[in-house]
């Protein structure tokens, strides 16, 4: 075998020393450290993004949050308000009520009095009628003078009589 | 310049098996007593650091935040590698990440580019994962001294032994520890020479049985596929026990 020939030795070991320092000092001072250079860069650089990732989300959940409270407080306030309408449209409406029922009512009251006067001057009215009725019929049947409260009297009962 | 050597059966279809681990010189140089000649072998392991170092950093070149393909290469590969040390080596693991790296990736290579046909392929050759796997041997020694002094030796006597088996166990644990860059190197160079042994045994078959070629030429297909899980694996397995024997060195046992 040609490996076993310990002429071939020599070269071999100097070219391997010459060659293989040149490519750890290729290695170690120009090729390494720029892949690792640029690694860290990408680690840092990941993890400062996660890292900002993570705040905008506590953000992001703050602000959620904060939007869902301001949600319910104007729900909250929206109903609150409703409500009040509705309790002040009640209240008008009752007292609306309340008031025509009065004004009704007053009216009805005066209706009620000038009938009643009305009926009143009405039953006066027969009344003197049927005295001057009856104290005609008196006069053309007696002739003379007729005693005028004798008549209206004599009337009243017979009125009072009939109803 | 190039020096070939004339082997038997150069020319006809069948050539040796072996043939494809020859060390071709291509530009002779000489420092004082010592050979070292660019050689077809050198030549792919500048290949290799060629290809790595352009690869990591042509495709870095834009460095975009969101990577595109090339890029999204790039950075799986450090992060595999990156991983494996983090797991196997544990705490302490981060400052030989780039040696556990560039010792993967250069593996790695050597074995991706020796599939390239004509080509050769350097981890076939026991000097190199020897020279590699003492390396790591070595390195992890020196940073288990360094770490815990002669505490160390303690590493030989695992925790709760009694000590009547200590006789016994010490020189097994000395002879397990020292048996460790031989394994390292020998099961890289065994399994690259072995595969692509294989591979240029059958692919000569295809020429010598004529029609019924096609039986090795598909045993060879399917061999390519597995040599390329084997040039990936063994990678990993070189780089995988190399942090765990630093992980021995860092924390001991």
């Amino acid at each position: 075998m040609p490996q076993f020939d310990p002429a071939v030795w020599s070269p071999q070991l100097v070219w391997l020393a010459i060659t293989f320092v040149a490519l750890y000092l290729l290695m170690s001072r120009v090729a390494l450290p720029r892949i690792g250079d640029i690694l860290e860069e990408r680690e840092t650089r990941i993890a400062r993004n996660l890292e900002k990732a993570e705040t905008l989300k506590a953000k992001v959940d703050e602000a959620v949050a904060t939007y869902e409270q301001r949600m319910a407080d104007a729900r909250a306030r929206a109903q609150e308000t409703l409500r009040q309408a509705r309790d002040a449209a009640a209240d008008e409406a009752a007292r609306r009520h309340a008031e025509l029922g009065a004004e009704l009512s007053r009216r009805i009251g005066e209706g009620e009095a000038r009938i009643a006067e009305a009926q009143a001057e009405a039953a006066a009215g027969v009344r003197d009628i049927a005295v001057d009725v009856a104290a005609g019929a008196a006069q053309r049947l007696l002739g003379g003078r007729i005693d005028r409260k004798g008549v209206t009297a004599a009337t009243e009962a017979v009125l009072a009589e009939t109803g | 310049m190039i020096k070939k050597r004339k082997t038997k059966g150069a020319g006809t279809a069948v050539a040796n098996p072996l043939d494809q681990f020859i060390i071709k010189t291509i530009l002779p140089i000489n420092v004082g007593n010592v050979d070292a000649s660019f050689t077809n072998s050198s030549l792919l392991m500048v290949i290799a650091v060629a290809v790595v170092t352009l690869f990591l950093t042509r495709s870095m070149r834009e460095r975009k935040l969101v990577p595109g393909r090339w890029q999204s290469v790039a950075e799986l590969t450090y992060q595999f590698v990156g991983n494996m040390v983090r797991t196997n080596a544990g705490s302490g693991g981060k400052p030989y990440f780039p040696f556990i790296f560039s010792l993967f990736m250069f593996i790695l290579m050597g074995n991706m580019l020796g599939m390239i046909p004509y080509s050769f392929t350097f981890t076939s050759h026991i000097i190199v994962t020897l020279a590699m796997a003492l390396m790591v041997f070595i390195g992890t020694t020196v940073v288990a001294f360094a770490k815990h002094g002669v505490k160390f030796f303690s590493f030989f006597l695992p925790h709760g032994t009694p000590w009547y088996i200590a006789p016994v166990l010490v020189p097994i644990e000395i002879l397990s520890y020292f048996t460790r860059p031989v394994s390292l190197s020998l099961r890289l160079f065994a399994n690259l020479t072995a595969g692509h042994t294989l591979l240029k045994v059958f692919t000569g078959f295809v020429f010598a049985m004529g029609l019924a070629g096609v039986i090795p030429l598909a045993a060879s297909v399917a061999l390519t596929g597995l040599e390329f899980l084997l040039a990936f694996l063994q990678a990993y397995v070189f780089a995988v026990l190399s942090c765990i024997y630093l992980h021995d060195a860092l924390h001991m046992h």
